[in-house]
């Protein structure tokens, strides 16, 4: 029985009249890392801020361990680490004195606090970068002293308000690393509109639009337990007949050109394909699985129902 | 909490330039004011010496100096209350605090006490220049401990009226403007009362002015420390009010 962390019940928040979250119900489990996946203006980070305690909701409850985020705020502030969408760096102060500012702000005990710094700047790369002053560091660095402040008081649960924007690809990488660390200790809740990264660093993903949730599996069952396709290439006219003749193939589509779609059933394995290819000398020189990615799905999910809904 | 939010203010203050231009401007001014009134007391010394009841050095040069202070400050206050709230909201970093375990009202006093600690150091170093009277006459210290608390008051109110101009608004800009002009607007709200029977004493009550100077002659009326804690008290209020109010907006 796996305890849940965050509980998100029947969450709903207006901006006067426009409605950006409608009754969302979620919750996030202890050791989870959550990607909350949607378009932009979704309400992804209304919902973080609505977690973080920064935005009153208007319907709903939100808590956090137990903790009512109206009712008890502290204690439930006090389980959270929050990185917003823009981190909230002071530019003029040394990323040392930051730490150390945000340390104590979270009740952290005066004699723990350089503990507690050397602790985060190991943990985020920032050893060598103590003394600057933040606002000389690079986005990257930003982005390494935000997610450290989120983590010095050594939350439950950390929030992270896509913490990747605006990096160039090493830097994502490396971003990346630090929260699947960061999801070995932590429950982290990520929202991002960049759908690899749910891919490589998240267990479970919520697709949200217009404020509802549309979508939420983890991101295991994503990769398995769909049609599985493959792209082919050969050198030889072949009638698609021929190949959906093939054991195991369920339907073929025509690419043009040589090429093809072949669908196979759940567990089928591709090599009848091959063995007939080799003994018809069809003259098989491209051979891609395809998976259906979260890309695909997606797309589907936001595209389809906005064609719907027109 | 408090402390900790107190001490990064100041701190922060002293981190950028302005603090410092702004402690040096005025101890410039007042320095070369001083120096002023304390020419006029030579001249007018002879002349007091024949008289009764005389008013003392502390009268003729400290008093008028407070009060170009008090003028003083009330256009330059603005400039420090102004970035605040207001510069941490544009900034973004104002989620830190509201994310941090604390309520408002702990990062309201946490802001107030440390703009109060830059006051206290400001008019510490101006309370230099009277206290160097020491070195050659008897200034009247009884005197010149009600001048010290009423620029202590004074500054305070200043600090809070702009706290709260400073928590409406993201610009810096209009968070000065505004603090500014409610500020004179208080310096000169009893100027009318001369000539408008009605509400002339609620007039008088209000003015900053008015208050002020009864401390600055050294008279220790109760009910002026209780406008300016009043006046502390209820803008504070309004600034934790208002970040409160913004969390549903």
């Amino acid at each position: 029985m796996t305890e849940a962390l965050v509980q998100v019940e029947n969450l709903s928040r207006y901006y006067q009249n426009h409605r950006a979250i409608n009754h969302l119900s979620f919750t996030l489990n202890a050791g989870e890392v959550l990607g909350f996946l949607g378009p932009n203006g979704a309400g992804k980070s209304t919902t973080m801020q609505v977690i973080s305690g920064n935005l009153a909701p208007s319907e709903g409850e939100v808590s956090i361990a137990g903790h009512d985020i109206i009712e008890a705020p502290r204690e439930a502030k006090r389980q959270i680490g929050y990185l917003p969408e823009h981190p909230p760096l002071y530019r003029d102060a040394s990323v040392d004195e930051y730490l150390r500012y945000c340390a104590r702000l979270h009740r952290i005990a005066r004699p723990q606090v350089s503990a507690a710094v050397d602790r985060v700047k190991a943990q985020c790369g920032l050893q060598e970068n103590g003394r600057r002053l933040i606002g000389n560091l690079s986005k990257g660095y930003q982005q390494r002293v935000g997610i450290a402040q989120a983590i010095i008081h050594n939350p439950p649960v950390v929030i992270l308000d896509e913490p990747t924007v605006g990096l160039d690809p090493i830097q994502i990488r490396e971003i990346r690393e630090l929260i699947r660390a960061l999801g070995s200790e932590h429950s982290v809740i990520l929202s991002t509109h960049i759908l690899s990264e749910v891919q490589t660093t998240c267990d479970r993903v919520q697709i949200i639009r217009a404020g509802e949730l549309i979508y939420n599996a983890s991101t295991e069952s994503l990769n398995q337990g769909h049609e599985v396709s493959v792209r082919i290439a050969l050198r030889k006219t072949v009638a698609a007949e021929a190949l959906t003749a093939i054991d195991g193939v369920d339907h073929a589509e025509t690419l043009g050109d040589g090429r093809f779609r072949l669908f196979f059933a759940a567990d089928a394995s591709p090599d009848s394909l091959v063995i007939s290819a080799v003994e018809q000398q069809w003259g098989l020189y491209e051979l891609i699985p395809e998976q259906q990615s979260l890309e695909d799905l997606f797309i589907e999910l936001t595209q389809h129902e906005e064609i719907a809904a027109k | 909490m408090i402390w900790v939010i107190a001490r990064r203010e100041f701190v922060a203050m002293f981190q950028a330039p302005l603090a410092w231009v702004i402690l040096a401007v005025i101890q410039i001014i007042l320095g070369w004011m001083f120096l002023v009134n304390l020419d006029r007391f030579f001249q007018l010394q002879p002349q007091l010496m024949q008289l009764e009841n005389t008013p003392g050095v502390t009268d003729i040069v400290v008093t008028p100096l407070m009060q170009l202070a008090a003028i003083i400050l009330l256009m330059v206050m603005p400039l420090l209350t102004m970035r605040s709230i207001a510069d941490e909201k544009r900034n973004g970093s104002l989620t830190l605090l509201i994310s941090a375990p604390l309520g408002m009202t702990e990062i309201v006093l946490g802001k107030f006490l440390g703009l109060m600690l830059f006051v206290l150091v400001l008019v510490s170093m101006l309370m230099l220049m009277p206290l160097s009277l020491y070195l050659g006459t008897s200034p009247d210290g009884g005197k010149l401990l009600s001048i010290y608390l009423g620029m202590l008051l004074l500054l305070g109110a200043f600090s809070a009226i702009g706290l709260y101009l400073s928590s409406l608004t993201e610009n810096q800009t209009i968070a000065a403007v505004g603090s500014f002009g409610i500020l004179l607007m208080l310096w000169i709200v009893d100027w009318l009362s001369a000539s408008v029977d009605s509400g002339q004493s609620l007039l008088a009550y209000l003015s900053l002015l008015q208050h002020h100077q009864s401390l600055l002659e050294g008279v220790f009326d109760s009910s002026d420390i209780a406008y300016y804690l009043l006046l502390i008290t209820g803008f504070l209020g309004l600034t934790i009010r208002q970040l409160d109010r913004e969390r549903l907006l």
